[in-house]
């Protein structure tokens, strides 16, 4: 019971880390980015590549895979994203899926269309055993990095002076604009962030959601879920519509098998008609 | 009432009437029987997307709703009619493709409800929930549906009792462009009502639209039901051509394809959906049959390109396409009438 509680907090962590870039940029933009999986999945390659082919250590891999998709992300943001902004949801929702299309091809064609594995250190395969439940160490060092990261999230958005324009810019554009905020760097710069914690994300969780193309097709409805659950307007709402789902899903899996995914698209739809606006969200919020 | 209600249906009238180039482009239709024997499997797939594609031209263009789980009811009414015909429920083909129309239509009355309300991306997540449910609920209930492997065995009794589908998809084609046509001219007749002229006003101005006195809820209800009717149609009419249904009925990739299609043809006219598929047909058959494996890729870059371009400057580069057509269309008609 609780190690089905450690491990839905463990996948929920994962989650937040692979979905926050998105909450922020459609909450910021305005804008639906359903190509967020192609980061996360180019995260997860960049570690396989880096670990498994040139025998770059693990923990080294990690941070490396965080700064190749951020690096990707903000050049993509540059390039191709900025011109999107402005257009219909329509627009973006065509553009986005298009590159979720060839990011699916492209992977493909280098990597080939099997399932990837991360080579994990010795060290951090096996469990510990505390007051009788078993904790795999690779999911306490999910919990570990992820909590430090929202922890880390959190006080940058709550204390900086980033922060403070970032959230600026997402209550009224219009308004932060005119103070003299660069609102597009402060959303190339997040853009640029979001994507790079989605890779770092992918790279932590090849182990558990599994790597292969279609990565960003078989989770894109999980990001949107936490993103559609939780709102827009914070880092706690997606946060603990993470965990919520993290939970829900290991638990939906464990107890009721036949039922599979299921569960998760369910609780999504009752939330939807319950509180269209999300569960966590500020009732003031435009 | 009496003049504004006389100008309403006047201008309806000079609107519905059928141009020539309409006529031209069905008799053209029709004659691709003749023309291209050879071709009946890829024509008969190219006519059912391009029934699916009216029928999200029907929500989107008409009114302003964007959904990426067209495929639920795509799914739902493809099962259905498979399922009834193996059991042996309705065996009359033409019976039963319109009960699964029936039935999507039903399941898009219920699921209206969750979809009319909140914003564009709430929309986007609950029609994608909704078919992707409807996906696992198949997947799960092997027994019926044959799980992953497919919905087999089904066999489909000739239509009408007279026309037995053969290997070559000829009845299947002859079929499917005979369904297409009368979903087209019933969606016509839809579009150029005073309830379609009501939707336009509603996806103008949602507000306004209201202010005006038109119940827009209703008429949104309304015309996703109508437009599920016809997305499961086309299902029905897939898995009876084809005598088998698979999981792949409500994956995501059908659901966006479409859209594709629809951005290919033009949203907002009844004919866009109709291009669309076969310029889509045209573009998937050129580009697998140049990279068998990728040709997703391409069809990507070719979204991509299109959104950087403009959907507006494609729709004008096309319509300079059409307008040659049109010309031709009108040369080929006029022909016939001045030797008559």
């Amino acid at each position: 019971m609780l190690t089905i509680l450690f491990d839905g907090i463990a996948y929920g962590m994962l989650l937040f880390v692979l979905a926050c870039g998105l909450s922020v940029t459609l909450g910021l933009m305005n804008f639906i980015n359903l190509a967020h999986g192609a980061f996360a999945m180019a995260g997860g390659y960049c570690s396989v590549i880096l670990v498994n082919r040139l025998g770059v250590p693990f923990v080294l891999g990690l941070p490396i895979a965080f700064l190749v998709t951020a690096v990707i992300g903000g050049f993509l943001e540059r390039t191709l994203y900025i011109h999107v902004y402005r257009r219909s949801h329509l627009d973006q929702v065509l553009f986005t899926i298009g590159l979720v299309f060839m990011s699916v091809a492209a992977t493909d064609y280098v990597m080939g269309s099997s399932q990837q594995f991360v080579q994990i250190p010795e060290a951090l395969q096996g469990q510990f055993i505390v007051f009788g439940i078993g904790m795999s160490k690779y999911r306490l060092l999910i919990i570990l990095i992820c909590g430090l990261l929202t922890i880390g999230l959190q006080l940058t958005v709550a204390k900086t002076r980033f922060g403070s324009r970032l959230r600026a810019a997402v209550d009224d554009q219009r308004v932060a604009r005119g103070l003299g905020i660069n609102v597009g760097a402060v959303f190339a710069v997040t853009f640029a962030f979001g994507s790079g914690l989605a890779g770092l994300g992918g790279a932590l969780g090849a182990e558990i959601l599994g790597l292969d193309p279609t990565f960003p097709l078989k989770y894109m409805i999980y990001f949107l879920i936490v993103v559609t659950v939780g709102g827009t307007t914070s880092i706690t709402g997606p946060f603990l519509a993470s965990i919520l789902l993290g939970i829900a899903d290991v638990a939906g899996k464990y107890y009721v098998p036949t039922l599979g995914a299921f569960v998760i698209y369910t609780i999504m739809i009752v939330v939807l008609i319950w509180r269209p606006q999300g569960l966590f969200a500020r009732s003031a919020a435009r | 009432m009496g003049p504004v209600f006389d100008e309403v249906s006047a201008y309806l009238g000079r609107r519905s009437r059928w141009s020539p180039v309409e006529v031209a482009f069905w008799v053209f239709l029709f004659a691709t029987i003749w023309l291209f024997p050879g071709k009946y499997l890829i024509m008969k797939d190219t006519a059912i997307l391009a029934l699916f594609a009216l029928s999200l031209d029907l929500i989107l263009g008409y009114a302003g709703i964007i959904s990426l789980g067209q495929a639920a009811f795509f799914g739902v009414a493809g099962y259905f009619s498979g399922l009834v015909a193996k059991h042996g429920f309705i065996n009359e083909p033409v019976l039963a493709l319109f009960c699964s129309g029936l039935v999507a239509a039903a399941l898009g009355f219920v699921t209206s409800f969750l979809v009319l309300r909140g914003s564009d991306l709430t929309r986007l997540m609950v029609t994608l929930g909704v078919s992707l449910i409807l996906g696992e609920i198949a997947n799960r209930f092997s027994n019926l549906t044959g799980g992953a492997d497919g919905l087999q065995g089904v066999d489909i009794a000739p239509v009408l009792g007279l026309f037995r589908f053969d290997m070559y998809g000829h009845t299947g084609y002859i079929y499917c462009l005979i369904v297409l046509f009368i979903c087209f001219v019933v969606a016509r007749r839809v579009v150029y009502s005073p309830f379609g002229l009501s939707l336009r006003a509603l996806k103008g101005n949602t507000l306004r639209a209201s202010a005006i006195g038109i119940p827009v809820k209703r008429r949104l209800v309304g015309i996703y039901t109508f437009s599920a009717g016809i997305a499961g149609i086309a299902g029905g009419l897939l898995t009876q051509t084809t005598a088998f249904c698979s999981l792949d009925v409500f994956s995501f990739d059908r659901s966006a394809d479409l859209l594709l299609v629809l951005i290919i043809g033009g949203s907002g006219y009844l004919y866009g959906g109709l291009i669309g598929a076969v310029t889509y047909k045209f573009l998937q058959d050129w580009i697998s049959t140049l990279t068998p494996q990728y040709w997703q890729f391409w069809i990507g870059f070719v979204l991509v390109v299109i959104v950087l371009v403009g959907r507006e400057q494609v729709e004008e580069w096309t319509a300079a396409v059409r307008a040659w057509i049109v010309g031709l269309g009108g040369r080929f008609i006029a022909r016939p009438a001045t030797s008559a």
